[in-house]
């Protein structure tokens, strides 16, 4: 019986080792491995896998072409729905999605989706399989809006129907969030990021940095100058939150998107780039999400000893299993039920403790999860060089400001129905400029929900 | 990639530089501000800017060298090209929204410290496009690091000379000739613009308040993306924590906690004046 056979495991870099160094975490499966993991899947008739991948990769058809030793017919399989295989295959919180849903979860352990996943577009890469499928024009230009997940997303599958897509990103570099935010060691950026980017743009999709739309240019000049049929915006949420207490604004007190900016698309661990980045001895980290093991693990990486100030506890942590069990693994130290009142400073104004309160839970709020309650009196100072506020992003508000008839919610998301129309006419979002911050796949979910619906929106404007 | 098309040297250490940005040009309004990449490697930097003509496409930034990345774009010559340079950024000055007519009848006083001259210029060029004409005092340490002296004569009322040494125009400060002009010189303003180094403007602003002139500064806060993503440009205005690179670069001069904005310009400071030598700072470099 194939399902009696475990779940290969899959190979990393010793934790001690990999604490010093930005390189990949996880080493990831190589043919053997995959074929054997491959052969453990049930090829269900109605495989529930699929129902649960935000953008409906054929699960048991690439699986199966694993198995009998095809990958780049597998390649060809998950090209037919996502672009950022190799991306996905790394950061999507498979767990929740196609391995939540997998049947052999119920009772053993779920099919690894996300590394066979990640073992094909590696594959692919490393033999130069071409997997560009070009179409010939149709004569009608759609402007994208950020080339993060979503814009990238919904550039694919619209050069795929002959569109003449544009990509502006505000940055100098594409990639989003996946060049931005998310550190080396998780996803590297030159192998994985840009060699993905570069398949979008074989398709046909032309991409410009260094336009900030509501700045640079504005919706309605794309549309109106440069006869851009349809936008699709993609432009992420992109916004820190900062808390409000007293000393937030001392020396050494920094949003994780500045610190993970730095680190990232501006490279400040590598000594050969101009960028500075400070991480003092101490650093706590003040959240619970994925962002808050990037920035924690990469503080610790850049030598300093790391803390986690959470205000629930393990069980409720935002973050994926697999990052906290990566930084626990890396001996970053957790303070649950934890949350700061006050940063404090010394005379100079610079960061010398973070003064913390105890919290119990309480009953459930609206969300579902139960609300923390500050227990009085129970005060306490860490000592600390940096904090890093990791407690969330909301979206820009440079397009919506400037772009009339576009409406936005109470939190700054634009509105967009289930096909990302908006409330105006010929303007679609999707990803987290409508949700609010999610994740990589269901911003490129959404994407192609988007994708589909311009494509109808322009064909009946063309019978009408 | 964007063309250097005019390289001009305006004082010792200070250059004048046309970029071919049409994109940037066509939007472009006085108050904003560019971010500039130079090499692969390099920091993403702000600058201000001076001047933009949207028929030539083209948008003047003046440099003075000062660090690592100031002396990177100072040693590029015409023909050469810039890795990036995003803009406009942050939000057109105050007076873009105000009727004409009313402009015209308010007595403004623009005071530009050294290399604050190159964003005070466009400011002064557009209220004098429309009729209206503000006095200036430049200040500069001394005559050789003045700039854009004849072109301001040529759009403003009454220009004012004060440098450090005396070398050229009068001895002393801005804030000196400020009240000389008030005082003494029977001179009245309604509104007062200063742009030039942090702790000019900190002076500026507490040299006007007992007056009860309204005074607008522009601040050159640490920044990375500059639309508003990394919080590192975040001032203390009126108690309430605003980022420059949206909410500015200008500010009510009077209600910036100025002592913050000093200390929080200095976090990477070490960094800058190390020249080559790169290391993560840590807690001994500060």
């Amino acid at each position: 019986m194939a399902n009696k056979i475990p779940r290969v495991a899959v190979r990393e870099q010793d934790p001690k080792e990999r604490a010093t160094n930005f390189e990949e975490v996880c080493f990831g499966y190589n043919a053997d491995e995959a074929m054997l993991e491959a052969s453990r899947c049930l090829q269900c008739k109605n495989p529930k896998c699929v129902a649960d991948c935000p953008v409906y990769i054929k699960i048991p058809q690439f699986i199966q072409a694993v198995l009998d030793g095809k990958f780049a017919d597998a390649a060809h399989i998950i090209t037919e729905d996502s672009s950022l295989p190799a991306v996905c295959g790394r950061v999507c919180p498979q767990e929740t999605q196609c391995e939540g849903a997998c049947i052999l979860g119920i009772k053993n352990e779920p099919v690894a989706i996300g590394k066979l996943e990640r073992f094909v577009a590696d594959w692919s890469r490393e033999n130069n399989i071409n997997l560009a499928q070009k179409k010939a024009p149709n004569g009608h230009k759609v402007a994208i809006v950020g080339c993060g997940p979503a814009g990238l997303a919904c550039a694919t599958d619209l050069a795929k129907m002959g569109y003449e897509v544009k990509i502006f990103e505000a940055l100098h570099k594409p990639g989003g969030v996946l060049e931005y935010g998310i550190p080396e060691f998780r996803l590297p950026k030159e192998r994985v990021v840009k060699h993905e980017i570069e398949n979008v743009k074989k398709l046909g999709v032309d991409i410009e940095t260094d336009v900030v739309v509501g700045r640079t240019v504005t919706i309605d000049m794309l549309m109106d100058e440069e006869s851009y049929k349809a936008i699709f915006i993609g432009s992420g949420a992109g916004l820190p939150k900062f808390m409000g207490i007293p000393g937030e604004n001392l020396n050494g007190v920094v949003s994780a998107n500045e610190f993970l900016t730095r680190a990232n698309i501006m490279k400040a661990y590598d000594p050969d780039y101009d960028t500075p980045i400070y991480v003092g001895r101490r650093v706590v980290v003040v959240g619970g999400g994925n962002v808050a093991m990037d920035a924690a693990r990469t503080a610790l990486r850049l030598g300093a000893k790391v803390s986690v100030a959470y205000r629930r506890t393990e069980k409720e942590l935002p973050a994926r299993v697999e990052e906290v069990h990566h930084a626990k693994e890396e001996d970053i130290d957790f303070q649950f039920l934890t949350n700061p009142v006050e940063v404090l400073g010394d005379d100079k104004g610079w960061v010398r403790g973070l003064r913390c309160i105890r919290m119990k839970l309480g009953e459930p709020d609206a969300s579902g999860r139960c609300s923390p309650i500050e227990i009085k009196g129970s005060e306490f100072d860490i000592e600390t060089d940096v904090v890093i506020m990791s407690l969330g992003t909301s979206p820009n508000p440079l397009i919506s400001s400037t772009t009339q008839g576009l409406d936005t919610n109470k939190w700054g998301c634009i509105i967009a129905d289930d096909n990302g129309q908006t409330t105006r006419e010929g303007i679609f979002a999707g990803g987290d400029a409508v949700t609010g911050a999610a994740t990589v796949i269901l911003a490129m979910g959404a994407g192609r929900k988007a994708a589909k619906a311009i494509d109808e929106w322009i064909q009946s404007k063309k019978q009408s | 990639m964007f063309e250097i098309v005019k390289k001009e040297l305006l004082a010792s250490n200070i250059y004048l530089m046309d970029i071919m940005a049409p994109r940037v040009a066509r939007t472009a309004f006085p108050g904003q501000f560019v971010i500039v990449r130079v090499h692969e490697k390099g920091e993403r930097i702000p600058l201000t800017i001076c001047d933009y003509n949207h028929c030539k496409g083209t948008v003047t930034i003046v440099i003075q060298v000062v660090g690592v990345s100031s002396r990177l774009i100072a040693n590029l010559n015409e023909g050469d090209l810039l890795l990036d340079f995003v803009g406009p950024l942050g939000q057109p000055s105050e007076f873009g929204h105000e009727p004409i007519e009313l402009l015209k009848k308010k007595k403004i006083l623009f005071i530009a410290g050294g290399l604050g001259t190159a964003p005070v210029y466009p400011q002064v060029a557009w209220l004098s496009s429309v009729g209206v004409k503000a006095d200036v005092i430049i200040g500069a340490k001394n005559k050789e690091l003045l700039i854009l002296e004849d072109e301001m004569r040529v759009v403003a009322g009454n220009v004012y000379i004060t440098t450090d040494d005396g070398s050229y125009g009068n001895k002393g400060l801005v804030t000196d000739m400020l009240k000389d002009l008030i005082n003494n010189q029977g001179k009245h303003y309604d509104e007062v613009v200063a742009i030039g180094p942090m702790i000019m403007m900190k002076f500026v602003a507490l040299t006007t308040k007992p007056y009860g002139i309204k005074t607008i500064v522009s601040l050159n806060t640490l920044m990375v993306d500059g639309t508003g993503m990394c919080g590192a440009c975040r001032v203390t205005v009126g108690g309430k924590t605003r980022f420059t690179c949206v909410d500015g670069p200008e500010f009510d001069g009077h209600l910036i906690d100025f002592d913050e904005a000093l200390r929080r310009q200095s976090m990477y400071r070490n960094h800058e004046y190390e020249s080559n030598c790169k290391c993560f700072v840590r807690l001994s470099d500060k």
